[in-house]
């Protein structure tokens, strides 16, 4: 595929932009700047064929199955699109008046309460962009709770070696040193390792749960119980909500924080990448601590306040407010069964995918798994050397978006499959046909899938040469 | 099986050794090399760092991996291995020729294994 | 209520005959029965043309202004209507991050297009794949210049207020003193105040041109105090006025931040906007957040990867650059397709009649009394007194169908693009008449 850079074509255009209706200023040179940017000369209908070659050569949740394991990759609405289009909501300015923006703050209120519900939380904000933002949001909470108590000692965050990244990431750039405890045999925290860890100097724990093997911790209680008695606060990593929503809240598991993705709980699409949207939500004694400003309903309608102790803003503005937008259009529509009966079947799905795969693959911690499960490739890969990576990408040539591979770290040879609640049995019969090919491949011409995929519009890239010389931008040579 | 010379002293964590007139050169083992993978940088330190035995000093990257890399002596950094910043693949080629840092002020080592007790801990490990 | 699940009872009984349960409930066995709700306390579900009647009638009850005079961090622009066809793309649209690079070519080489055209804009040599925001792409650029030896950073003033509160938040928890010096009598930077600041601890100096109050800021003379004192610079920059004013490269900024919600987004009430960050190439393995890079498979066929994972949460956990993970990238593809309708010409165009709207407004806005509060040159936006109540004014020109410059302590805080056409202006002045 050409560049855009490479579509260029001097005196190529699209006229966008009106001629000069007043005069223009003098600027000194000096201000002015003194090379041209090298931006593309290209038409409209170049341009346009340009991104539909593109998009064709990227897979979407509508290109097929997504089993993409921690990431809930499930349909996204398209009435979630027409609610974030609507000009009301698009072309209204952040700093507007208060009274001009009501249905704004309308907006924001109404999602924070429901969020509030779904996780049993008392307060939350819709500022944080993304998960790993709103861990960093959370992190602050604990952190500032501790300090204004003078309880200064509580420098150490407890993690479980099988969470996400972002948590013990999250946890170094809030100033918190990280401890990693153990999971147990059955992919659980380990309660003995977790006392031992637990201590004055602990301010809190991270943990999701269901956790990244999929399992439900049937100690919850009594691990948010050692937290707590120590002195500590439990903060919940809400990346696997869609496994529980309206079945069990973090609230009421023992969490005093908290944060959900909007782009995997709440159906709003990824982007490619982004914008997600991450809010917090926490319990009564943490609300002073808040990023500002909140929303709340006053005597004239809905009003912007600021929490008494907030710990700072943590971006510019009101949060990705076009995404809580779709959010909001989801849990509308779908309402109090609907969510639980979203969840309820996410969790069917991935039991019926892990039934009809354990016979031939293994999967060493599930029945009953939660909304997703780990195959571990090791005795596969020990049998005929084709590793979860071969695995994975002998999927794309049969349409199919990988699950997570390599992740999280306890399985060596993992492979993370989340079907979520938007697939069919259909799809998911599909799905194990497919495995059931590819495991019969591997065992009957085991090195060739080293090459795999044989039909994507590249092969394998280079990774090693990518990082070892980045070339991170175009490079126009001559041509400047 | 990897590469062991006699002649250098090893840490558990896989750094060599080589010692001469109280000039410690550290590097990466070729067991280390070996399950690290392609190298793809190095995240060198600066002459006049202060290194602490048993606290890691620098890492290595490869695609999907960071490796610490731990010093085995207290001291200080008199020189850097300078070519290992534009071919880190000079540690997977020659991972005793490539050296990585040479500490000298050296007031506490750790204690090092020889060649075939370090043998031993790669043994353990595969 | 509203479903978007596709199975009907029979299937579903069918599926929990095969896992061997008897009801959904056994499926959560192993959740403690104290810690189980059997309903959630919120509002039965609807059809999807209630939901968006719902929707509607929010969107209803907010203003939209025919004609916007404020800034302030959001900027009302022309969105090209090719730029809404391309991230309305489903394929864009609901993708996840591309780590699985052979079936995300497109994509990935939409990144690779925005890293090199934020290069070109700013003049500087490596871009990321974007960040949350202005605000946070600030901060982080602060926080990658420090080291094991500096561990303070210093901030002007002018730079918007948001931004500086965003600055205090990342700086506190990480025990990073942050001096924030504040602006002279005429807007801008306190450069003296700035080099006083400066010792041996301070890692980087945090100064944005424009400055909040539009003013552009003399950044090439802090850069060299910045780098005299053996600092970094960090610039904050608006991605429209480099159509026309000097860039950050130019002025020999280490790293250069912007919100780039001017190239191709809606105001949307403040997001999804797009962090854009870029810097000297030296930095690029200290860049937080995902950075696409060109590679070759084993055809030798042209391909583009994430790259420099390393750096990232996923691999270094608590040692990360940054724990930042989902970025803004279908705003950084608006962004790309913006300034690729655009080209070079239609860029220097925008920044153009912003710049010339702008004192255009200026000049008008003298005439009824109106006083500019500093005669530093100015970009598309600047500060004025205010000869009444500012919230009179707001209000009044609210009832008129125009959103006004931003009420400030000092006065007002006026903004025009190109948007802002001469007749509406004259139409503001004629409305001013009124109040």
């Amino acid at each position: 595929m050409k560049l855009l850079f490479e579509r260029s074509t001097a005196g190529h255009r699209h006229t966008i932009m009106p001629e000069l209706d007043v005069a223009v200023p003098e600027l000194p040179s000096s201000l002015r700047r003194a090379t041209r940017p090298h931006l593309p000369e290209i038409s409209e209908i170049e341009l346009g064929r340009h991104y539909t070659e593109l998009a064709k050569q990227t897979h979407g949740v509508n290109d097929g199955f997504y089993p993409l394991g921690s990431c809930t990759m499930k349909y996204n609405p398209r009435v979630n699109e027409a609610a974030a289009a609507l000009p009301g909501f698009t072309d209204i300015h952040p700093l507007q008046p208060v009274s001009t923006i009501q249905g704004a703050l309308g907006v924001l209120a109404e999602a924070a309460d429901l969020l509030a519900e779904i996780c049993g939380m008392d307060a939350v904000t819709l500022q944080p962009a993304a998960g790993a933002h709103g861990e960093y949001t959370g992190l602050l909470l604990i952190r500032a709770y501790h300090l204004d108590r003078g309880d200064t000692g509580r420098t150490e965050i407890i993690v479980p070696d099988s969470a996400h990244g972002t948590n013990p990431a999250s946890a170094a750039m809030t100033g918190f040193t990280v401890v990693s405890v153990p999971s147990n045999a059955e992919g659980g925290v380990d309660l003995g390792a977790l006392r031992a860890a637990v201590g004055e100097n602990t301010a809190g724990l991270m943990l999701t749960n269901p956790n990244t093997l999929g399992l439900f911790d049937p100690n919850i209680l009594e691990i948010t119980r050692i937290v707590h008695e120590a002195g500590g606060l439990c903060y919940y990593d809400g990346a696997n909500l869609n496994a529980v929503m309206g079945h069990v809240r973090p609230g009421d598991m023992g969490f005093d924080c908290m944060h959900v993705n909007l782009h995997k709980t709440f159906s709003t699409p990824h982007g490619g990448g982004g914008p997600g949207s991450g809010p917090v939500g926490c319990k009564d004694f943490l609300a002073a601590y808040m990023p500002g400003p909140l929303v709340r309903r006053g005597a004239g309608g809905y009003e912007f306040f600021a929490p008494e102790k907030s710990v700072g803003r943590v971006r510019s503005f009101h949060g990705n407010f076009l995404v809580v937008v779709r959010a909001l259009a989801y849990m509308v529509m779908l309402g109090s069964e609907g969510l639980a009966e979203a969840s309820a079947h996410a969790v069917l799905n991935a039991n019926y995918l892990l039934k009809r795969l354990c016979g031939q693959w293994s999967i060493p911690f599930g029945e009953p798994c939660m909304h997703e499960f780990v195959i571990d490739v090791a005795p596969l890969k020990a049998k005929t050397s084709v590793s979860a990576m071969d695995v994975a990408k002998r999927m794309l040539d049969f349409g199919i978006h990988p699950p997570t591979m390599y992740f999280p770290l306890i399985v060596h040879e993992a492979l993370m499959v989340e079907p979520t609640e938007t697939e069919s049995r259909e799809e998911l019969d599909t799905f194990v046909d497919i495995m059931d090919a590819i495991y019969r491949e591997a065992l009957e011409t085991g090195e060739e899938l080293h090459g795999a995929p044989f039909g994507c519009a590249i092969g394998r890239p280079d990774e090693v040469a990518a990082a070892r010389n980045p070339r991170v931008r175009y490079d126009f040579g001559g041509e400047r | 099986m990897s590469t062991i010379p006699e002649n250098l002293r090893y840490t558990a964590s896989h750094e060599w050794v080589s010692e001469e007139d109280g000039i410690f050169t550290i590097g990466l083992t070729d067991f280390a090399q070996n399950s690290l993978g392609d190298l793809v940088f190095v995240n060198l330190p600066q002459v006049g760092d202060e290194v602490v035995a048993g606290e890691s000093f620098s890492d290595v990257e490869s695609v999907k991996a960071v490796s610490d890399i731990f010093s085995p002596v207290s001291g200080t950094i008199i020189e850097v291995n300078e070519e290992l910043a534009d071919a880190p693949e000079l540690i997977n080629e020659d991972p005793y020729g490539a050296w990585l840092v040479r500490v000298g002020g050296v007031t506490e080592s750790e204690d090092l294994l020889g060649a075939e007790a370090y043998a031993e801990v790669c043994e353990s490990e595969e | 209520m509203g479903s978007y699940i596709p199975a009907d009872t029979r299937e579903t009984d069918a599926m929990l005959d095969a896992v061997g349960v008897a009801s959904f409930d056994e499926l959560y066995r192993q959740v403690p029965p104290e810690a189980r709700i059997d309903h959630l306390d919120i509002a039965p579900g609807v059809s999807e043309i209630e939901a968006l009647a719902h929707m509607e009638q929010l969107a209803e009850r907010n203003t939209r202004f025919a004609s916007v005079f404020r800034g302030a961090g959001a900027y009302r622009h022309y969105i090209p209507a090719i730029v809404r066809t391309v991230t309305a793309k489903e394929e864009f649209l609901t993708a996840y991050t591309p780590y699985q690079a052979e079936i995300s070519q497109g994509v990935l080489q939409s990144i690779f297009e925005y890293q090199t055209q934020v290069c070109e804009l700013t003049g500087m040599d490596v871009s990321n794949a974007s960040v949350y925001d202005g605000a946070t792409a600030a901060a982080e650029g602060l926080l990658m210049c420090l080291d094991r030896r500096r561990d303070a950073v210093v901030v002007s003033g002018t730079a918007h207020p948001q931004t500086i509160e965003t600055i205090r938040t990342y700086c506190a928890s990480r025990k990073v003193s942050c001096t924030v010096v504040a602006a002279t009598a005429d807007l801008s930077t306190d450069a003296a105040g700035i080099a006083a600041a400066l010792d041996a601890t301070v890692a980087a100096v945090y100064v944005q041109s424009p400055n909040y109050y539009g003013i552009i800021e003399d950044v090439g003379a802090l850069a060299e105090a910045a780098h005299g004192a053996g600092a970094k610079l960090v610039q904050g920059f608006n991605p429209i006025s480099l159509g026309l004013i000097r860039t950050p490269g130019e002025h020999g900024a280490d790293i250069a931040v912007g919100e780039g919600q001017c190239l191709g987004l809606p105001l949307g009430f403040g997001g999804p906007y797009l962090g854009i960050m870029c810097a000297d190439k030296g930095m690029v393995r200290k860049l937080p957040g995902r950075i696409v890079g060109e590679t070759a498979d084993a055809d030798g066929r042209r391909a583009f990867v994430l790259t420099l994972q390393a750096r990232e949460q996923h691999i270094r956990r608590e040692k990360a650059s940054s724990n930042i993970c989902s970025n803004e990238a279908l705003c950084a593809m608006a962004a790309s397709a913006y300034l690729a309708a655009l080209g070079d010409a239609g860029l220097a165009r925008v920044a153009e009649l912003s710049y010339a709207h702008a004192h255009y407004l200026a000049d008008r806005l003298g005439e009824m009394g109106f006083a500019l509060l500093s005669d530093k040159p100015f970009f598309n936006e600047f500060a004025t007194s205010c000869p009444k109540d500012a919230a009179i004014i707001e209000e009044a020109l609210a009832e008129r169908g125009i959103l006004s410059g931003l009420p400030l302590p000092e006065g007002m805080l006026w903004c025009a693009t190109e948007l802002n056409t001469k007749i509406e202006i004259d139409a503001l002045i004629d409305a001013l008449r009124e109040v």
